[in-house]
């Protein structure tokens, strides 16, 4: 870019006296991975592309649908079915045709991240599911790379920035080791998001990293902000390495190759769930423990079958209670009776088969109306 | 005995799911750490126990359980995963 294009075009932020020309040339010899071009990547990407830094890649495999339009404000509806990391690469060129620009129009896997992630000095992490989440913070962790972390559920949002540089900085192991268990925690399709707050969100993290790359103001390294959309209301805590978070990140590539990240945070599809059909037939055949893991007094009761009644909480306790090499566990929507199928995997290993009824007794007798 | 704890007053904020579970304003009597907060808490409001979050104690994460003072502030938050 010509010298004069290069003022016209930062004009009005080169003239902040923090910032400056120094603050411009040192944005755009900075190289920034967007993982996740939805509600949080949009904004980000946005500002990132407009402030003018000077390599950008952009990670995610999914494509464009009609419901992510209220918060994944740079798609249109002639988007719809098209890559979201092609189409926001496009977008964001028209903006800025001066940066680069990758699409990574791939999954982000155990197999890739390193590879893509050791490419950039500043990882965002705008992604919406839990196994990915802790793949990007070891691998950041691991690579040594800052770490820009968003997250948000319903009408609150949360930020960080992890350094990752010293023993003493913070990742999003330290605040939570381990990852939630199946149905503790809702995703946005399931909880609803407010359009404008990934928005808000998103362009925070858009302005920590320019912080981190320029070093002007005071970036949330060993802090979490959050937001709620709602009364206003923020909240910023400090927090502090663990002793045993150093023991949570794989040592070496090769352990964190061998991470399955998917199944420590039970991804939503399971080997061992089965729909209505099978479980009929499976009762048919007979021989198997059927465990209803709802608490006692839950609606609707089931007087179809005969089963035992075992509370989630109560399942490993009494696990003795089922005699059959073959169990099913049900509960109002397949949630829970996941969790219980895979504690009760746990206790018996490989001397049971242990499914979980999907859909749960809703799906199940919605099904039976229907035959 | 007449806890020294009997005139505390103690705010506590709860993020998410948690807020949804417990509402917006709760309290909590007679607590001296945090270990007995949550048994009260986790008592009053069951579903609170199936939930994960951590806990900080004027605005510093705790990792275990941490005396609470008058006036304090104490928040629970559950981790985030949409984007």
């Amino acid at each position: 870019m010509s010298v004069q294009n290069l003022y016209d075009r930062y004009h009005r932020q080169i003239i902040l006296p923090e910032f400056g020309e120094e603050g411009q040339q040192k944005l755009l010899k900075a190289k920034v991975l967007a993982i996740g071009a939805g509600g949080l990547g949009c904004p980000a990407l946005q500002y990132l592309v407009a402030a003018g830094v000077g390599t950008i890649g952009i990670v995610d495999d999914d494509v464009i649908a009609l419901n992510n339009l209220h918060r994944q404000v740079l798609y249109s509806v002639n988007d719809i079915g098209l890559s979201k990391a092609e189409r926001a690469a496009k977008i964001l060129h028209q903006l800025n045709p001066e940066i680069k620009i990758i699409a990574y129009n791939e999954r982000l896997t155990t197999q890739n991240a390193l590879m893509i992630i050791d490419e950039y000095e500043i990882i965002i992490d705008g992604t919406d599911n839990f196994s990915t989440r802790y793949m990007i913070n070891d691998a950041c962790a691991l690579l040594n790379k800052f770490l820009v972390y968003g997250a948000i559920s319903q009408f609150e949002g949360q930020v960080s920035v992890f350094r990752n540089d010293n023993a003493d900085d913070v990742n999003y192991r330290d605040i939570f080791p381990d990852p939630p268990k199946e149905g503790e925690v809702l995703n946005c399709a399931e909880a609803g998001v407010l359009g404008v707050l990934p928005g808000i969100i998103g362009t925070m993290m858009a302005n920590e990293t320019i912080k981190l790359i320029t070093g002007i103001g005071e970036p949330l390294i060993n802090q979490l902000f959050t937001y709620n959309a709602l009364n206003n209301q923020v909240y910023q805590l400090s927090l502090s390495a663990r002793k045993e978070t150093g023991s949570l990140i794989p040592k070496d590539e090769s352990a964190f190759l061998k991470i399955d990240y998917e199944w420590l945070c039970a991804a939503p599809i399971q080997q061992n769930e089965i729909d209505s059909d099978i479980f009929n037939e499976m009762m048919a055949k007979g021989h198997i423990d059927v465990v209803d893991v709802r608490e006692l007094h839950e609606m609707p009761a089931v007087n179809e079958f005969k089963h035992i009644k075992i509370p989630l909480a109560q399942v490993a306790e009494n696990a003795s209670l089922i005699k059959s090499d073959t169990v099913i566990t049900f509960c109002q929507t397949g949630k829970r009776s996941l969790q219980a199928a895979k504690i009760l995997s746990g206790i018996f290993g490989e001397s049971k088969k242990i499914y979980s009824l999907r859909g749960g007794i809703v799906e199940w007798k919605k099904q039976k109306q229907t035959v | 005995m007449l806890s020294r704890n009997y005139f505390m007053s103690i705010k506590i904020i709860l993020f998410g799911k948690l807020a949804d579970i417990a509402g917006n304003s709760v309290s909590v009597d007679n607590v001296a750490d945090t270990d007995s907060l949550i048994n009260s808490l986790h008592k009053k409001y069951p579903a609170l126990t199936n939930t994960k979050y951590v806990i900080a104690v004027d605005k510093q994460i705790i990792k275990e359980n941490t005396v609470i003072n008058n006036n304090s502030t104490v928040a629970l938050l559950p981790p985030f995963s949409g984007g």
